[in-house]
């Protein structure tokens, strides 16, 4: 019923309002068609200056709005590479943007029609198109360099003595797998997967793989002024890494692996002083449509001083160990890790 | 021409009754046609460009009902709205959109948009109208091609529109519909049936949209009438030309693309899949990429944008000459500048998968023919704010939306500097930046083109004028309400804020930005209202708008306006005029006049354009 109302009611208005139009059109013709248009054409001139301004203000209001709530300084190098090269394009862009826009508006003001007026027959001039061809391009190659730079920075191969973490995406958490004492990822397959007790598809029969250590939480611990390696993966679908507080980001692709390196520089302790949030927290969000649960797919990292790294690690227990009863570690009869799963965002 | 018409009339000649609109009819029918062969199955171009084009605003109408929909669960996700459980049913129940069904319709109002507004009815309606019009043809090259290509696109039409009603929901993989996640019957709901028939419906869209295409090519280069010289073409006819070719080479793509995606649905192939567990088994296939659909994808996916843009930029530089009264600046320049949009189109694919884990060498090529591109969209943006400078600016609504089109033209795509830049694309992809730059540049601005077009030749349409009171508050409404919406998203996208997300309340680093989702989905529901405003002026004015009572009510010069203002089929009454000069003349013409049709011969010692 409610909606039969509202339906009603917004055709109501519309006809009221084409009737005002409507009036308006016959009225235009009884004043004289010659001299309303030249009154609706000045008034219209006009709006478009005050849509303007009112824009200018706005841009001016949208800043102020949201300065507190942008993200904090990138939390890595290639981050802080990121946030100045994406400020060069914005002092770029923003000349540009703030030149065309007010000469467009300025020139519909300046130039409303009127009878005085005849307009200038001003078909072409080779000379201002070769100078706004050569800008344009002058201004692509400087931003091009500044990109090519950055990007060859962050897609560059990692430095050998970067820590190696795998990190694999599935419908709709994400797994973290760290390569223990070895520090070498063992073998997967993906027909070895199995929910209850190998999620990653771990090759047992690879003893590199005995003391990986899984997070099924999505929790990534890192070392701060450590670099990092990301083994990206995915189980399913396409999911993305998307970690916007270090600026970056890459695909899970089911049968590719991807990588992605940088090097942690603020600890997720300073980060909370630093945005004054006792709740901070470096977030991985999908950044890939996954399914219906795409949207709560959250994992997070803790950036940590080495000693805290090394205290964490020291209460870990490698996957196999947790999974394989049969195993001699001592730590086999404790419960599996498996069963945390606490810390997930659970789906509504 | 039309001999299929003709053959019919004979049989329902006792039914001509429902002919009342007509009353012109060029020189060769003598015979009043039956409803259906004359505005159904029809072969006249002009009924063949208004059917796009309201099958285009009823799609439309859907797509951004849908947007509505969305939006209120992202503006208001602790709320429920109980008419939201009447419209949509077992999908919101207790008032509250379900996720799988947020994905819904979040796709389809991509694939409704992209494709069946602003191609089909873009394209489909302005080149059927335009191209005859204005090179001066009696109809297409093929008029029966130029129909079936209408009826393969309704034919999509049915099939996208019954999708929406199976039970497990329409594709929701996001209107690029990546595999697996399409691929997959156990990966989501929406990709059941409901993809099948995404995937059906698409084939027969391309299948429209090539018979489309090679009717425009063929009718512009070999259907042009005497004088009309290609350098002598309005731009809107070297947009839409364009346009056509940019969708025959790239469509078959997509196609190809789609085809390979029902083969690994339904008959086990691997072509995108490999190494796959889900559902609680490991699935057989091995050796597919995942990747190469994205690639198949995005090489129509990218000329696509411009497939949008072009006939927008055409139309734009059509009204913006002729209500400044002035030539459009650098002719020449704009069709060069084209032909670049054109060809790099081609090239800039992959832009879109920067952070697919591409070769980050390839990804370099990418930026550097991508961020060329911004070269030949500067050249169009300076010449058409030099043809108002110095004119004489006539505010009607069709040269709003052509002011309004540049100047979104110029926010939308500076934007693109940024994402087209892998380093900078590789924070801000997938994020709302990305929303507010496509949405601005090839959403709005695309519609504000497609605004000036139909405003403008409205009157060659229909023989009446739209009403203008409300043309101009369906304009400010619009162009404030496009910025008050997608300019603060581009703030969002910075802060990483995710595209396609359900719910941000999860989440630490996006939650704050939940009163400011509010503000956008009211704006939103206020521009959604605006347009309804409009496709009411649009009906109400087809049967009670002020009639036209000349020729050339806008002063024009092209050749359109030389028919008569209800054309028959075939347009011209009598002979089809000849054209002597360029279509931009406006100056004086000795008579008092401040512009010379394209008819007119060239003054003793008059040099020619």
């Amino acid at each position: 019923m409610s909606g039969f109302i509202i339906t009603t009611l917004v055709i109501l208005v519309f006809v009221i309002i084409y009737q005002i139009g409507k009036a308006s059109e016959h009225a235009t013709i009884l004043r004289g068609e010659k001299k309303v248009n030249a009154q609706v054409n000045r008034a219209i001139a006009l709006l478009l200056v005050a849509v303007f301004l009112l824009g200018v203000w706005g841009i001016w209001a949208c800043h102020q709005y949201f300065k507190d709530l942008m993200l904090p300084v990138a939390a890595c190098k290639t981050g802080e590479n990121y946030d100045s090269m994406f400020n060069v394009t914005v002092v770029v862009t923003g000349i540009v943007f703030f030149l065309t826009q007010a000469v467009l508006f300025w020139f519909c003001y300046k130039y409303q029609s009127s009878d005085r007026r005849t307009s200038f027959y001003f078909p072409h001039s080779n000379k201002l198109e070769i100078i706004w061809t050569t800008i344009p391009a002058l201004a692509m190659a400087v931003l091009v360099a500044i990109g090519l730079k950055n990007w060859l920075t962050v897609t560059s191969d990692a430095p050998v003595n970067a820590t190696v973490v795998e990190i694999v995406g599935k419908q709709f958490n994400w797994i973290v797998r760290y390569p223990g004492k070895d520090n070498i990822l063992g073998k997967r397959d993906f027909r070895k997967i199995n929910d209850a007790n190998n999620v990653l598809g771990l090759d047992w029969a690879d003893p590199r793989n005995h003391d990986d250590i899984l997070s099924l939480n999505g929790e990534m611990h890192l070392v701060v002024g450590k670099p990092v390696k990301l083994i990206i993966n995915s189980r399913d679908v396409i999911h993305d890494v998307g970690l916007p507080h270090f600026r970056l980001k890459m695909d899970a692709v089911p049968g590719i692996t991807t990588t992605l390196w940088f090097t942690p520089s603020i600890t997720s302790d300073s980060m909370k002083i630093i945005t004054k949030n006792p709740n901070f927290v470096y977030e991985i969000a999908c950044d890939q449509l996954c399914g219906r649960g795409h949207y709560a797919m959250r994992g997070t990292i803790i950036v940590e001083t080495q000693e805290q790294h090394d205290k964490w690690l020291a209460t870990q227990q490698s996957y196999y160990a947790g999974n394989n009863p049969e195993a001699t570690t001592p730590a086999a009869d404790t419960t599996a890790p498996a069963a945390d799963t606490t810390k997930k965002i659970t789906m509504k | 021409m039309n001999h299929e018409g003709i053959i019919h009339e004979g049989a329902h000649s006792t039914a001509h009754g429902h002919d009342s609109a007509g009353g012109h009819h060029h020189a060769h029918e003598h015979h009043e046609q039956h409803f259906i062969w004359k505005y159904i199955f029809s072969q006249d171009h002009k009924i063949i460009g208004k059917q796009f084009l309201i099958t285009g605003i009823i799609w439309a109408i859907i797509g951004a009902l849908f947007s509505v929909l969305f939006r209120l669960q992202l503006g208001f996700p602790d709320s429920t709205f109980p008419i939201m459980e009447k419209l949509l049913g077992e999908w919101a129940k207790g008032g509250k959109l379900s996720p799988e069904f947020y994905y819904a319709l979040v796709t389809m109002h991509g694939t409704i948009l992209v494709f069946f507004v602003l191609t089909a009815g873009l394209s489909g309606t302005f080149a059927n109208i335009l191209i005859p019009l204005q090179i001066g043809a009696r109809d297409m090259a093929s008029p029966f091609m130029n129909m079936l290509s209408y009826w393969f696109f309704f034919l999509a039409s049915v099939i996208m529109m019954v999708s929406l009603f199976v039970e497990t929901g329409p594709a929701s993989g996001g209107w690029t519909t990546y595999p697996p996640l399409s691929a997959l019957k156990e990966a989501s709901l929406g990709s059941g049936i409901g993809m099948d028939l995404w995937l059906l419906g698409m084939s027969f869209f391309v299948i429209s949209s090539l018979l489309g295409g090679l009717n425009y090519i063929s009718t512009v280069l070999n259907m042009r009438t005497k004088g009309m010289t290609m350098t002598r073409l309005p731009l809107t006819i070297w947009a839409l030309l364009f346009t056509a070719v940019l969708g025959v080479l790239s469509f078959p793509v997509l196609f190809s693309g789609v085809v390979l995606l029902i083969f690994d649905r339904n008959f086990g192939t691997s072509f995108y899949l490999s190494e796959i567990f889900i559902g609680g088994k490991a699935l057989p296939h091995i050796g597919g990429s995942a990747i190469l659909y994205q690639h198949l994808f995005w090489f129509l996916g990218h000329p696509e944008v411009y497939i949008i843009m072009l006939p927008g930029m055409g139309m734009a530089s059509e009204v913006l000459s002729t209500h400044s009264r002035k030539p459009i600046f650098g002719y020449f320049a704009m069709v060069i500048s084209m032909i670049g949009i054109t060809l790099l189109a081609f090239v800039v694919w992959a832009h879109h998968m920067f952070v697919t884990g591409m070769s980050p060498f390839l990804g370099s090529i990418f930026v550097l023919l991508t961020l060329l591109i911004a070269v030949p969209s500067a050249v169009k943006v300076f010449n058409w704010i030099t043809t108002i400078w110095r004119g004489n600016l006539k505010f009607t609504t069709p040269m709003l939306f052509a002011l309004g089109f540049v100047s979104l033209f110029i926010s939308g795509g500076l934007t693109g500097i940024f994402l087209g830049n892998s380093a900078i694309d590789i924070h801000l992809h997938d994020t709302y930046f990305v929303i507010a730059h496509f949405h601005i540049v090839m959403g709005v601005s695309a519609f504000f083109g497609m605004f000036a077009g139909v405003y403008h030749w409205f009157p060659k349409m229909f023989g009446r004028f739209m009403n203008n009171t409300l043309g101009y508050i369906h304009f400010f409404i619009t162009f404030i309400g496009a910025y008050l919406i997608f300019w603060p998203m581009h703030y969002e996208g910075i802060a990483g804020m995710p595209r396609r997300y359900y719910d941000y309340s999860a989440w630490e680093s996006f939650k704050h930005f939940q009163s400011i989702n509010g503000f956008i989905s009211i704006a939103a529901t206020v521009v959604f209202l605006a347009q309804l405003l409009f496709v009411f002026n649009f009906i109400v004015s087809i049967f009670r708008g002020r009639k036209v009572t000349v020729l050339n009510p806008w002063g024009s010069t092209t050749l359109e306006w030389t028919t008569p203002i209800n054309p028959g089929h075939g347009n011209w009454e009598g002979e089809i005029p000849e054209v002597h000069r360029w279509p931009y003349d406006y100056k004086d013409d000795g008579n008092g006049n401040d512009f010379i049709p394209q008819t007119t011969p060239l003054r003793p010692g008059e040099e020619s354009h």
